[in-house]
């Protein structure tokens, strides 16, 4: 029998409700995967106390019957979020110390389901970094290894990836404002899910891009992606931008039945250089789905290559109006101050202090892009570029075209440090395939689809038309069953 | 294009980031790499193309105009560095 904490959500949730282990058994599971783990740094801040009376009121919810799908589940909560009583310290050393007063919706929502939670999860400081070595507490460990090396699980929700993939959690939240979901899935051999923007609330969770912030759910396949997305959807008054829109059963829209539907390959997605692995992998999936009935259709979306300096203006704009919050006046650090200082010392060292390198750098170039002389030809052009970017999808779907098929990322799982002389663009490349979904609010998932030479797994992105979640996970899962990637990680940690 | 250093100065200082002179090159040097990553956007052609604000079509909901909310000051500076009476409390601001 497979082992409690290595069950998928949909097994677990049967198994719970047929008697056959009951709730306190599987966060149990769980908590002991996780002491074992310490290697993975995935786990940064552990709630066995508040897992373990969870478990036992989801048992005793379970054995009343007519319990949530997520009733007992034991889930683990990227850092990002805040959780009530619980440190939300978004990775970063400026918020050491702080505890929430309140609860994110997207939290609030799981736990009223009946979720356990184990703990928060590793991640890039205030989710910006592609490889978790941003965080303030050291990087978050790939479970999959095929040498010497320690790998990434990829950023910004690598503690995510990482727990779901080594059996910490049956399922993570994560964040994606430019592929932060979907790169670290494609990393772990798991499966993960940016929604359209404005399906889950952003209320409560800390503040990166507003404009291009979404959750999701990040899990082992794409049925429990399909559960886990729609107890974290829906309308909530204290977002302005969540959508007002009927949050559909995801899992019974799993039909297994794509004939028919229109999958576009875009041309401009085919780039320089790109490893044969990936190349062959973006075939396989090609055929996959045409052998499940879909039809295969060449597309283009003409300004993609625009979509990463897009990002890279868009986003560190709003990361430097969101950050300034962190001032050390209301909540987390502020720094020691000397003799004479007054109080734009304290902001400027405060801020020094608390902040990583690579979010500092953001914040700076959000600063120029948005300062006097600059704004209109960063920020406005890229905003104009973004309409256009927008723009190119809905000419297709216009088209007929259902979905996109597309690679995760540009290649698999690197060596943690890698990239550490390496200029800070060449990190951003990373986010190449995801970026361009976040700009147009689109829905994407990755599935793992196969492994490269070396044994890494690869992930292959699908791109839905907005608010059509259902319909991307229904093609997701014919993917996901052609493909047939049954591989783990070997355990050596 | 290139930062120069006093820019780089400058925009650290905007931002309330103290950075220290013997960093200040590096960081001028990030900002080009960056920058000029992101100049490829000027061959874009925008005319007539109207800015992006808001990802999907939305019109914001409206409420009652009512308190909804309040009273909660010890929440509110629970997590405070530095809180007085009430308050938040600063360096010395006003001479």
């Amino acid at each position: 029998m497979t082992a409690p904490n290595a069950l998928t959500i949909a097994q677990a949730r049967d198994a719970l409700r047929a008697g056959d282990i009951t709730a306190p058994e599987l966060t149990e599971a769980c908590l002991t995967a996780i002491d074992g783990a310490g290697a993975l740094n995935a786990v940064v801040h552990g709630t066995p106390d508040i897992a373990r009376a969870q478990a036992e009121a989801a048992q005793t919810r379970i054995r009343a019957g007519m319990a949530p799908d997520l009733c007992g589940i034991p889930l683990g909560i990227k850092d990002l979020f805040c959780t009530r009583g619980v440190a939300s310290q978004a990775g970063s050393r400026i918020l050491e110390g702080f505890v929430p007063e309140y609860e994110s919706t997207v939290t609030r929502q799981l736990l009223e389901s009946g979720a356990v939670m184990l703990g928060k999860l590793n991640m890039d400081e205030f989710a910006m970094g592609s490889s978790n070595e941003t965080s303030v507490y050291g990087a978050a460990v790939n479970p999959w290894k095929v040498d010497d090396r320690k790998l990434t699980p990829g950023g910004s929700s690598g503690g995510s990836a990482a727990a779901v993939a080594a059996n910490l959690c049956l399922g993570a939240t994560g964040t994606d404002t430019g592929g932060s979901i979907r790169q670290p899935a494609a990393f772990t051999g798991t499966v993960g899910i940016k929604p359209t923007y404005g399906r889950c609330s952003r209320w409560g969770i800390v503040a990166f891009a507003s404009s291009l912030d979404q959750a999701g759910p990040m899990t082992r396949d794409v049925r429990d992606a399909a559960i886990m997305l729609r107890a974290m959807s829906g309308h909530d008054p204290a977002d302005s931008t969540s959508a007002d829109i009927h949050v559909p059963d995801f899992e019974a829209a799993l039909t297994g039945d794509i004939r028919g539907k229109v999958i576009g390959i875009p041309r401009e997605y085919r780039m320089d250089g790109m490893p044969q692995d990936i190349e062959d992998l973006w075939t396989r999936g090609r055929e996959m789905l045409r052998d499940a009935g879909a039809e295969i259709r060449d597309i283009t979306l003409p300004h993609t290559k625009y979509a990463l300096p897009t990002y890279y203006v868009i986003a560190p704009a709003e990361a430097s109006s969101n950050l300034a919050r962190y001032d050390g006046v209301r909540f987390g650090h502020r720094a020691t101050l000397a003799a004479g200082d007054g109080i734009t010392e304290m902001y400027e060292k405060t801020r020094a202090e608390g902040f990583g390198d690579e979010v500092k750098r953001r914040v700076m170039v959000g600063t120029y892009v948005l300062s006097a002389g600059f704004y209109d030809a960063y920020y406005n052009r890229a905003r104009r570029v973004r309409t256009l970017i927008k723009r190119d999808f809905e000419t297709v779907f216009a088209d007929g075209v259902d979905a996109i098929l597309t690679p995760t990322t540009p290649s698999a799982a690197f060596g943690l440090g890698e990239m550490a002389d390496a200029d800070p663009v060449a990190m951003y490349l990373n986010d190449v395939f995801t970026v361009t979904v976040n700009l147009a609010g689109l829905p994407g998932i990755s599935v793992p689809a196969g492994l490269d030479r070396a044994g890494l797994p690869l992930g292959l992105q699908l791109i839905g038309r907005p608010w059509e979640e259902a319909e991307l996970l229904s093609i997701a899962h014919s993917l996901e069953r052609a493909a047939q990637f049954v591989a783990k990680p070997t355990r050596w940690w | 294009m290139s930062i120069d250093e006093g820019t780089a100065r400058r925009v650290a200082s905007l931002a309330r980031i103290r950075v220290e002179d013997d960093a200040i090159p590096a960081l001028a040097a990030d900002f080009t790499a960056i920058l000029g990553f992101v100049e490829q956007l000027s061959e874009v052609d925008v005319d007539g193309v109207e800015p992006m604000t808001s990802v999907t079509p939305q019109r914001l909901k409206r409420r009652d105009d009512v308190v909804t909310d309040g009273g909660q000051q010890a929440a509110v500076l629970a997590n405070a560095p530095d809180a007085r009476e009430g308050f938040f409390a600063v360096p010395k601001v006003v001479e």
